[in-house]
């Protein structure tokens, strides 16, 4: 067997370099269909936060009737021209609240066009590990919540990872994010798991045992991302008062 | 009548692609060897993605892909390979073979991904594989060295199959998703929770490994 140095430092290149192009090939080539399976997860994700999904279902059909998105900015002005799906949250959270764009999906009624049945809106932070997210839907009272998705990079699985788990996220529904005030207080998931819905107010969900941190960072999302779209809901709700004088 | 007696020349004859010998390195890693209740390797994806037997599935296609693809070209290279680099080459084989199954399972199989996720590219370093390569593929020909990896990724495959399938009819009270108790009346099954966590797929294995152990009389010395 060939041992000289030399002979070894040229297989190690050409290895390398061999399976640098493979793979850089394969990256290249599987791109395209790991875009339409991310576009197609956080469709079935924002869906999810308003109605059952069944296995078999068209979600991308079902997205395209019955989900209508915009771009707003931080003063709840709709930015033109840009496919909210497209928008990287990530990037979006690394820039202040202000300077940044948000998506808004309405989920519209299936006998009046117009009218619109629940507000989705979007979210993102940080959990005990990596970066959480997720969609919050909400009536057009802009108060009730009629579901909500969550989802994460690297929380612990068991722990933190419950957050997808749909009896948490049930947990949700017919929940407020504002006060008997009115003031936006979001949701809290509180400390500790107890099990017992009824000791809940309406601002308030049973927490993850052994997960309190990410529950903080599901809490803080949501009353962060609840107060960026106020200035949008104001709009909505003046609209609304408009339609209904 | 002539008798003159022809003297065949004699033919080395070539192995037939299945005899016996190559038969017994694919089936010996079923039970006599099996990589997980004999040898004990590669237990920590065996309690980890075992919950369902979807994504069980998944992983045990994915783990016998790189097993087969990593000996074959690993025994095809066998003969260049420099002596002193050997371990990081099979290593550098292995972890392109399991990167292109993970980008391939993120572009067609992306809900499956998210469940095997972190498992798929823990496979680099599932000793079966690694142990393989080194105890076989590096000393033998290509073809037994496929044969090697379907065995070892057959017995593997198999173990964590058995344990999916305990672990999700009674944690879940399904079968692939479907319902089983619910479809025969049962309705108001409570999922066991034990069987949904680690510590139930452990006691699965061990009993699986009792089971094997006592069948084939083996005992570790």
């Amino acid at each position: 067997m060939q041992q000289s140095n030399s002979y070894i430092i040229i297989f190690a290149a050409i290895l390398t370099v061999v399976i640098g192009g493979l793979l850089s090939m394969a990256a290249i080539g599987l791109k395209p269909f790991q875009e339409v399976a991310i576009e197609l997860d956080t469709k079935k994700q924002i869906l999810g936060a308003v109605t059952e999904l069944k296995d078999g279902d068209d979600v991308l059909k079902i997205f395209d009737e019955k989900i209508k998105s915009i771009v707003i900015d931080f003063d709840g002005n709709t930015v033109a021209d840009m496919n909210p799906i497209d928008l990287n949250m990530e990037k979006e959270y690394k820039k202040a609240p202000k300077d940044r764009l948000y998506p808004v999906y309405m989920y519209m009624n299936e006998k009046d066009p117009k009218k619109v049945d629940s507000y989705i809106i979007a979210m993102f932070g940080n959990g005990l590990w990596d970066k959480i997210w997720g969609y919050l839907a909400i009536k057009p009272d802009l108060n009730t919540v009629v579901g909500i998705a969550l989802d994460h990079k690297g929380e612990t699985p068991g722990l933190g990872a419950r957050i997808t788990e749909t009896t948490v996220k049930d947990r949700y529904k017919n929940k407020k994010i504002l006060s008997e005030n009115g003031f936006l207080v979001g949701i809290e998931m509180m400390k500790g798991e107890r099990n017992d819905p009824s000791l809940f107010g309406p601002n308030q969900v049973d927490g993850l045992s052994g997960a309190t941190l990410t529950a903080v960072g599901v809490n803080k999302m949501i009353k962060k991302y609840a107060s960026y779209y106020q200035a949008y809901f104001h709009k909505v709700k003046s609209s609304q008062s408009v339609a209904t004088n | 009548m002539s008798t003159e007696t022809l003297e065949k020349p004699i033919e080395k004859k070539s192995e037939a692609m299945l005899s016996k010998r190559r038969k017994k390195i694919v089936s010996d890693p079923l039970v006599d060897d099996n990589p997980i209740t004999i040898q004990v390797l590669g237990i920590c994806s065996a309690l980890a993605v075992t919950v369902q037997m979807k994504p069980t599935l998944v992983m045990a296609i994915a783990v016998m892909f790189v097993t087969v693809f990593a000996n074959l070209i690993i025994s095809v290279l066998r003969n260049v390979i420099p002596n002193r680099i050997r371990i990081i080459v099979q290593l550098a084989i292995v972890a392109a073979l399991v990167i292109l199954v993970d980008q391939m399972l993120r572009a067609f199989l992306y809900d499956v991904s998210k469940v095997v996720g972190v498992y798929v590219g823990l496979i680099i370093t599932n000793c079966i594989i690694m142990g393989r390569l080194e105890a076989f593929a590096m000393g033998n020909k290509p073809w037994d060295s496929v044969l090697d990896g379907l065995g070892s990724g057959f017995g593997y495959g198999w173990i964590i199959l058995a344990v999916a399938f305990f672990r999700e009819l009674f944690g879940s009270g399904s079968f692939f998703g479907f319902k089983v108790f619910e479809a025969i009346g049962w309705e108001s099954y409570v999922p066991n929770g034990l069987m949904v966590s680690p510590i139930g797929a452990f006691m699965i294995l061990g009993l699986i490994i009792w089971v094997q152990r006592y069948k084939t009389g083996y005992v570790e010395h």
